[in-house]
């Protein structure tokens, strides 16, 4: 155990010091200099800039581009570890950090809610697919949805926008809430927030569900033909009781396990998701801060969402023995 | 769905041959030729054609409508109206979006380019895939941790937001820069395929009894060995196709990747940008949409074929 732990840990942090390493050397290579581009954006902003060359060096002195390559990357480094990431070029005052600060709520928030939604959805209806009494439309109709799951989730979102949104006018279009909701702890803002957050959840939910769905399906079949499910139809027992205390609860367990290799698919798909839904949230930032050229940012987000991926695939990878005591043996 | 309401006929059946109906028999010969499979066939078709669009549609139509202000600006397809009232022109049957670029000319451009991308990246990935893999799996002890953790390590990172650094410094980029740098995600899951099975393999009868007959570590893996990967290897390389297409697709949403080559993700992006959405013009994201998800349907039914061709227990009768 203490093997498999040591070496988790050492997988977790060389995940994320490459991470880091390969977002600090890749815009090095560039040949664009990014104080250029800083400046050239001012001065297409706001006309001529006075002193343009005392106000390049003065910038290249402050980001530290004078340095010798080594301590500029001890330096990032360090700062990076301490979530430090400097000062956004595009919106130039405001830390990096305090941006993704606050976008980073919305989309653990969705995140959260669309992981529920699929686990749920997905498992119920692998289930159901295995289960003799499931009635006859479900056995057809759940096969037939799988076809969802070989896509991304843009592609579903824009279907259900332009169904749900633009032609029924269910939901609203873009945005995490409406524009006459004052943000705070009222019942209008928490209604306006999940009112906002289930199209773009559903989208995530329609391409995810398929996963979980086909491996509950193959665990299902195993558990159907285990002699304590036999011995529970022979007592006569209620079959939605055999369902859900005798089948689904025992083959639940290593679904989990899963989880582990499809979270990073999940992660990048919720950026575009919340790109196209216009949702404040990591990926609403990063599509900003392309659109601006916000180096800075783009940095920042991209290594708080593998950081994220990396930390989700380590707590996993921990639950497994805990859940599974065949793991753990293993190990 | 002709297989499932077959499924449970066989149990009733007498399992004898001559209690099988006419259409079971026909689908027992099948199982002569494990490659003679509906999923598959149907799935090859899909992607043919796609690839029959982007030819034939370079004969009978004119590629250079993609450019800006070519044809008439926002129209709706023949039969149907854009937001000014304006009935869809028969010049252009699907439509044209608001810079005046002819829809059907862009996906006859840009559906090829999304494939195109999608196989070369998986085909550079599965090269690698294989290559680590066997070096791993076959030559065991320092080499294969290093390769293990490093493909351990490179699958938890989302390629999107690597690939979102190197476009956002880089700026423009060619397909086939983008395809090399999509493949530099994608191989992490062969590798680690390959190797498992490379690893069972090799205490195998028949590869011991190369390596006593004196035949070369060269011999075994790519002579004795890869052969009976081959179906392994086709279903990873498929759902690698998919990964390097949902990523390419990601970065065009992003509006990242190429800028002067038409993409079916770029003509999303302009779509979305443009709020083809609030406009109403459905036909603009709407046709570039379908095009990709007959890309993924067809790429999924490939992958179902395929495991039924490497695992006969899930062909049904």
């Amino acid at each position: 155990m203490a093997r498999y732990l040591a070496n988790r840990v050492f997988t977790l942090f060389l995940t994320v010091f490459i991470a880091a390493t390969l977002i600090w050397i890749i815009p090095r290579l560039s040949p664009v200099n990014p104080v250029d581009a800083m400046l050239g954006r001012m001065a297409s902003g706001g006309g001529t800039i006075e002193n343009s060359g005392a106000l390049l060096d003065q910038l290249t002195e402050r980001f530290g581009f004078n340095d010798p390559l080594i301590v500029q990357y001890w330096l990032y480094i360090k700062n990076t570890l301490t979530f430090d990431f400097g000062l956004s070029t595009a919106s130039f005052p405001t830390p990096v950090a305090q941006m993704i600060a606050t976008a980073l709520p919305w989309t653990l928030g969705l995140m959260l809610l669309a992981l529920i939604l699929t686990f749920i959805i997905g498992n119920l209806l692998g289930a159901l697919m295995v289960w003799e009494h499931t009635p006859r439309p479900w056995k057809v109709v759940i096969p037939a949805a799988m076809v969802f799951t070989s896509m991304p989730p843009i592609l579903s979102g824009l279907l259900l926008m332009y169904v749900f949104s633009s032609t029924l006018g269910w939901f609203p279009l873009t945005g995490a809430y409406g524009i006459r909701v004052e943000p705070g702890w009222s019942l209008d803002f928490i209604g306006s927030v999940a009112h906002h957050g289930i199209l773009p959840a559903m989208s995530i939910v329609l391409v995810t569900f398929g996963f979980w769905a086909l491996g509950m399906r193959g665990l299902m079949i195993t558990v159907q033909g285990e002699d304590y499910t036999v011995l529970a139809k022979a007592k006569g027992l209620r079959k939605r009781y055999i369902l859900y205390k005798y089948m689904i609860r025992n083959a639940i367990l290593p679904q989990i396990t899963a989880f582990a290799l499809k979270i990073g698919m999940l992660v990048a798909g919720q950026v575009l998701v919340e790109r196209i839904f216009a949702y404040p949230g990591m990926g609403k930032l990063l599509y900003d801060a392309i659109l601006t050229q916000d180096y800075p940012v783009i940095q920042g987000v991209s290594f708080v969402i593998i950081l994220m991926t990396a930390l989700a695939v380590f707590f996993v990878d921990l639950l497994y023995p805990l859940i599974d005591p065949r793991i753990r043996l293993g190990a | 769905m002709a297989d499932q309401t077959n499924a449970a006929a066989p149990e009733t059946a007498a399992p004898d041959m001559a209690g099988l109906t006419k259409r079971q028999l026909k689908r027992m010969k099948r199982f002569d030729n494990p490659w003679n499979n509906p999923k598959l066939i149907w799935g090859i078709t899909l992607l043919m054609g796609i690839i029959a669009l982007g030819i034939f549609g370079r004969i009978f139509w004119d590629t250079d409508l993609v450019f800006t202000g070519a044809v008439m600006p926002s129209q709706a397809p023949p039969g149907f109206e854009n937001l000014r009232g304006q009935a869809g022109l028969a010049s252009s049957p699907l439509g044209t979006d608001v810079a005046g670029r002819d829809l059907l000319a862009l996906l006859i451009v840009g559906a090829p380019n999304s494939l195109y991308v999608g196989m070369l990246a998986s085909l550079i990935g599965m090269s690698l895939g294989i290559f680590l893999g066997f070096t791993a799996g076959y030559t065991g002890g320092r080499i294969d941790d290093v390769i293990r953790v490093g493909s351990d390590v490179m699958i938890t990172i989302p390629p999107l937001l690597i690939l979102v650094v190197v476009q956002a410094s880089f700026g423009d980029i060619t397909l086939t820069m983008m395809a090399i740098l999509i493949a530099a995600f994608v191989w992490q899951s062969p590798t680690r395929l390959i190797r498992a099975q490379v690893l069972s393999m090799r205490e195998s009868g028949y590869v011991q009894m190369a390596r006593l007959s004196g035949a070369s570590n060269r011999h075994i893996m790519f002579r004795e060995m890869l052969p009976n990967l081959v179906p392994y290897l086709f279903g990873s390389f498929i759902a690698n196709v998919t990964t390097s297409i949902v990523t390419a697709v990601g970065l065009e949403v992003l509006g990242l990747g190429p800028q002067r080559v038409p993409t079916l993700g770029r003509v999303i992006y302009d779509a979305i940008d443009s709020a083809a959405l609030t406009r109403d013009m459905w036909w603009w994201w709407g046709f570039p949409t379908v095009l990709l998800m007959v890309m993924f349907i067809g790429l999924l039914l490939i992958n179902l074929g395929l495991d039924e061709v490497s695992n006969p227990r899930l062909r049904r009768l």
